[in-house]
């Protein structure tokens, strides 16, 4: 009972706190806006440890905060070379090859109105599949190691950058395409000079989306076999050992590589689209 | 009738590489099965043929490529194979048996129909909650857009035995993986939707003294429809992959994902070429059931479908 009291006492007072933040003058400065989530997150984690500790939750079920804390902290060695394992190895690389990949076969469908036609109803459509399902395929043709890793998420990128870079190549105006025409400008100088830059917001839009695609399809690859390494081995792992702090330690690694992946990808994007509305 | 035909040219060139990849992908597998059945092969030292590439050892043995295509156990399946185990196994099959693809599909389907419901319902609440609570949107909005940066789908295999442990089994554990990967695509799509209104469209329904209520029914809501059905695709085969995910690493006996696995862990290919096949046409099916309300919603409401 006591739990439950002091639960919903600490969330009034988070509540209260943002509700004062979020309607205070300044509320729309750059500080507020980071303060007033990690108010929110302090408290549900605030609340979770209460609740969890008071309650005599088994660790099994849900371990608290604390705990998962110590974990991380406790195996830093461990969670790095997870990480170095299915982040650098497999993720980038899958990441690489597939939107190299994407952009070659767009430019040279590109040359085709045909092709490109064809390409954006298909692409959309394959990026829909549930393409994770592969995994177990790549794994038995490239073995267990980070190669089948790459080749899932290689797959798995592949057609949201293509459509995204199709459909960008598309966006110039009839204006902007003759205006590079009567300054004397051919194929290739159009396609570098105006229309690849045009198309930028498009590309980075899918590049974006595959950040997410390519940490699931390297961590979901790894249930299907791996060496013994990895962010997806060990969860899988350790949920057969009942170890949920060291699942959750995992997680918390995927959710800072996802998020910094993403920020990185936004950053570029911000530098080279720096003319586009959306940037302004 | 003008996107069709690219479309099909594209498909085609597609099922055309993979009906030319089979050949090098099963070359060595079919060699040393023709060698057994008496057919001579050069090279004739197994060890031998495992120095040349697929490419080459089918060109030097030009009478094996035939056989390629009707391995029992190929590395690649060529598509006939793939075809024709789809329809054995969802049409030839009673659907009671546990090797139908309808039985499993039926299974994966609806942990992911409940969980798309589940999710969308309290997708669309939250969304209301952050469009009209200040403090909500600045505290949660950030970490609803940050949770799409995150791979959810990691979590799936604790979600699984944490629910497992406290007694919860069979379909909601994958319902609740399904519904909370249609979670956050729908709160978004729906923040954004409901704010699309602007705010010359927002000062006409004040000088019609109309009230909240009439202004969310009225406004907010209906512009919002288009929104929500871009993320209702996002988010139904979300739902889906989360299913078929959750099926995996608890060795889970019936769905698309224990299909894969099945195949998988004992050498039968094609069971698992056919549950990965099975599972891109559910996904597409629904995909296509959803564009189809979305434009006979969008059209009986007045607007242009996307």
């Amino acid at each position: 009972m006591t739990a439950w009291i002091l639960a919903i006492a600490i969330w009034l007072v988070g509540w209260y706190l943002n509700h004062r933040l979020a309607n205070a003058a300044l509320s729309d400065s750059r500080a507020y806006a980071l303060l007033i989530p990690l108010v929110f997150g302090v408290t549900l984690i605030l609340i979770w440890e209460v609740l969890v500790t008071m309650l005599d939750v088994s660790a099994v079920i849900l371990p608290p905060p604390s705990m998962i804390a110590d974990r991380f902290a406790g195996s830093l060695p461990l969670l790095w070379a997870d990480f170095e394992q299915t982040i650098l190895k497999g993720a980038m690389t899958g990441y690489l090859i597939g939107a190299l990949a994407a952009f070659g076969v767009a430019i040279l469908a590109d040359r085709s109105p045909f092709l490109t036609k064809g390409i954006l109803p298909v692409g959309a459509f394959m990026a829909a599949l549930p393409i994770v399902g592969t995994a177990p395929i790549f794994v038995k043709w490239l073995g267990s190691d980070w190669q089948s890793k790459a080749a899932v998420v290689g797959v798995m990128v592949f057609f949201p950058i293509l459509v995204n870079t199709v459909a960008g190549l598309r966006d110039t105006t009839a204006m902007q395409r003759d205006l590079m025409r009567t300054y004397g400008a051919g194929y290739w100088p159009t396609l570098f000079k105006l229309r690849l830059p045009a198309a930028m917001p498009f590309i980075f839009n899918g590049l974006k989306i595959a950040t997410t695609l390519a940490l699931i399809g390297a961590i979901v690859a790894e249930f299907f076999g791996s060496p013994t390494l990895g962010m997806g081995f060990r969860i899988s792992t350790s949920v057969g050992q009942l170890a949920m702090d060291m699942v959750w330690a995992e997680i918390i690694v995927a959710a800072i590589a996802g998020s910094f992946f993403y920020g990185l990808m936004a950053l570029v994007e911000k530098r080279v689209t720096f003319w586009h509305p959306s940037q302004r | 009738m003008n996107r069709i035909l690219p479309a099909l040219t594209i498909v085609v060139l597609i099922v055309g590489f993979w009906a030319l990849a089979v050949i090098p992908m099963n070359a060595h597998l079919t060699a040393d099965q023709a060698q057994r059945d008496g057919i001579v092969v050069t090279p004739e030292a197994p060890a031998a043929r495992q120095e040349v590439s697929g490419l080459v050892l089918a060109i030097k043995n030009p009478q094996i490529i035939p056989l390629t295509y009707v391995q029992t156990r190929p590395r690649l399946p060529s598509p006939h194979q793939v075809v024709a185990e789809l329809w054995e196994t969802t049409v030839e099959k009673r659907i009671t048996s546990k090797r139908s693809l309808v039985y499993h599909g039926w299974v994966t389907l609806s942990a992911t129909l409940l969980g798309f419901a589940i999710g969308t319902t309290l997708g669309i609440l939250l969304a209301v909650g952050i469009v009209y609570n200040r403090t909500m949107d600045k505290s949660v909005m950030p970490w609803a857009i940050t949770s799409q940066t995150i791979p959810i789908l990691a979590l799936a295999p604790m979600v699984i035995v944490m629910l497992g442990s406290i007694g919860i089994q069979g379909l909601l554990p994958k319902a609740i993986i399904s519904a909370y990967l249609s979670f956050f695509p729908v709160v978004v799509g729906m923040v954004k939707g409901l704010r699309s209104p602007d705010s010359m469209q927002l000062d006409l329904l004040r000088t019609y003294n109309a009230s909240g209520n009439q202004g969310f029914w009225k406004l907010r809501l209906p512009s919002s429809i288009p929104y929500l059905f871009a993320s209702l695709k996002i988010g139904i085969s979300a739902s889906l992959v989360g299913a078929i995910v959750g099926e995996l690493p608890t060795g889970a006996r019936a769905g698309f994902g224990a299909r894969m696995l099945v195949g998988d862990q004992y050498g039968q290919p094609l069971v698992t070429w056919a549950a990965l096949f099975a599972a891109a046409i559910t996904a597409a099916a629904l995909v296509a059931i959803l564009s189809l309300i979305e434009r006979q919603t969008l059209r009986s409401m007045g607007m242009k479908a996307a």
